[in-house]
């Protein structure tokens, strides 16, 4: 994101072209990767139907890793939905920036928000003025809905067929995606501290608390961080 | 049943997050301890899902091919790989370390 806000600085607008380019190349990757979430879901032990419904109607990847990972270990529902719902929260954060940059009129708000994930985000917040955003995170957010949509389908329909996904390592691609996601969010030292607390707090109670619960615990990571260098970050 | 429900509060609790960030005047969300908690907690989580998606099975922790896999993600992110190919690594290595050691 450094060398796009320095982009941003510099150029006044962006050719039509390089914005489309970028956010296909975002959205096509990553919506090809609904295909892990397919597999996934399905070894957890979803009908495709309630797969395909994830993909539909809740549209935020690590939400849907998070709710079937922890449906599938037999977790509690309402940790697991928990768990979920906590991940989702940062879109709110991504909605507000987004609507100042985007402007959207009321009407086409609702439509709009179910596009609102860290990919779009990432594409429209890098772009230097208010149409290639709303063109970035207009391409990327149909490329990727369509894409992750389909492969998901295809996913939950191969997932018979392949049989025990672990077999294909298909059991790696969940937390791959966390990683790669929490790879664009650490950014400074607090983001690496609450990331390693976090760690040490979900191995630690993984084997005393029930299934699901655990990433809420971690969870207070964050505050606990926040609260330890907050005296820090006052006086820098 | 029980799972279709899960289903349907996620999807209704994630699109209401969405449209809430989308929708509510600015400066209620913008405080900067809140900011922080937004943008710490799913450091928080995504760590946490990551290394008990990792380690986990069960309640038990373990040190599977699932490490390896997830070595090579690690590996593939710092050559700033695309997405796609980070999740590829991780499985590829996986499936591979796993066909080895039987």
């Amino acid at each position: 994101m450094e060398s796009a806000q320095i982009q941003r600085e510099r150029a006044p607008s962006r050719p039509r072209a390089a914005v489309i380019r970028d956010a296909l190349g975002v959205g096509i990757a990553v919506g090809l990767s609904g295909f892990a979430f397919g597999v996934t879901s399905a070894g957890s032990g979803l009908s495709l139907a309630q797969t395909c419904a994830l993909s539909l109607f809740v549209f935020t990847g690590a939400s849907q890793f998070a709710l079937v990972g922890a449906l599938g270990a037999g977790g509690n529902p309402v940790a697991a939905v928990a768990g979920a719902l906590f991940l989702g929260v940062r879109n709110a954060f991504y909605g507000l920036r987004l609507s100042h940059l985007l402007g959207l009129p009321r009407a086409v708000r609702p439509f709009a928000a179910q596009w609102i994930i860290d990919e779009t985000s990432a594409v429209a917040m890098a772009q230097p003025d208010r149409d290639s955003a709303r063109l970035g995170f207009t391409v990327t957010g149909a490329s990727l809905y369509v894409l992750w949509n389909l492969t998901t389908f295809l996913g939950a329909l191969g997932a018979a067929a392949l049989g025990d996904p672990s077999a294909w390592g298909l059991d790696a691609a969940g937390p791959a995606v966390f990683l790669a996601l929490l790879a664009s969010m650490l950014r400074g030292r607090q983001e690496a501290l609450v990331a390693v607390l976090a760690v040490v707090l979900a191995l630690a109670c993984l084997p005393l608390l029930p299934t699901g619960v655990p990433v809420l615990v971690a969870a207070l990571a964050a505050p606990i961080v926040l609260a330890v260098t907050r005296r820090e970050e006052a006086h820098p | 049943m029980i799972v279709w429900i899960s289903i349907a509060v996620t999807a209704l609790g994630c699109y209401a997050v969405k449209l809430l960030g989308l929708s509510v005047p600015a400066g209620l969300l913008e405080r900067p301890l809140v900011r922080r908690m937004a943008s710490l907690v799913p450091v928080a989580m995504l760590a946490a899902l990551t290394a008990i998606q990792t380690f986990g099975s069960g309640q038990a922790l373990v040190v599977d091919a699932r490490a390896a896999g997830l070595a090579a993600a690690a590996v593939a992110l710092l050559l700033r790989a695309p997405f796609l190919v980070v999740v590829g690594a991780a499985v590829v290595v996986t499936a591979a370390v796993r066909a080895l050691t039987g």
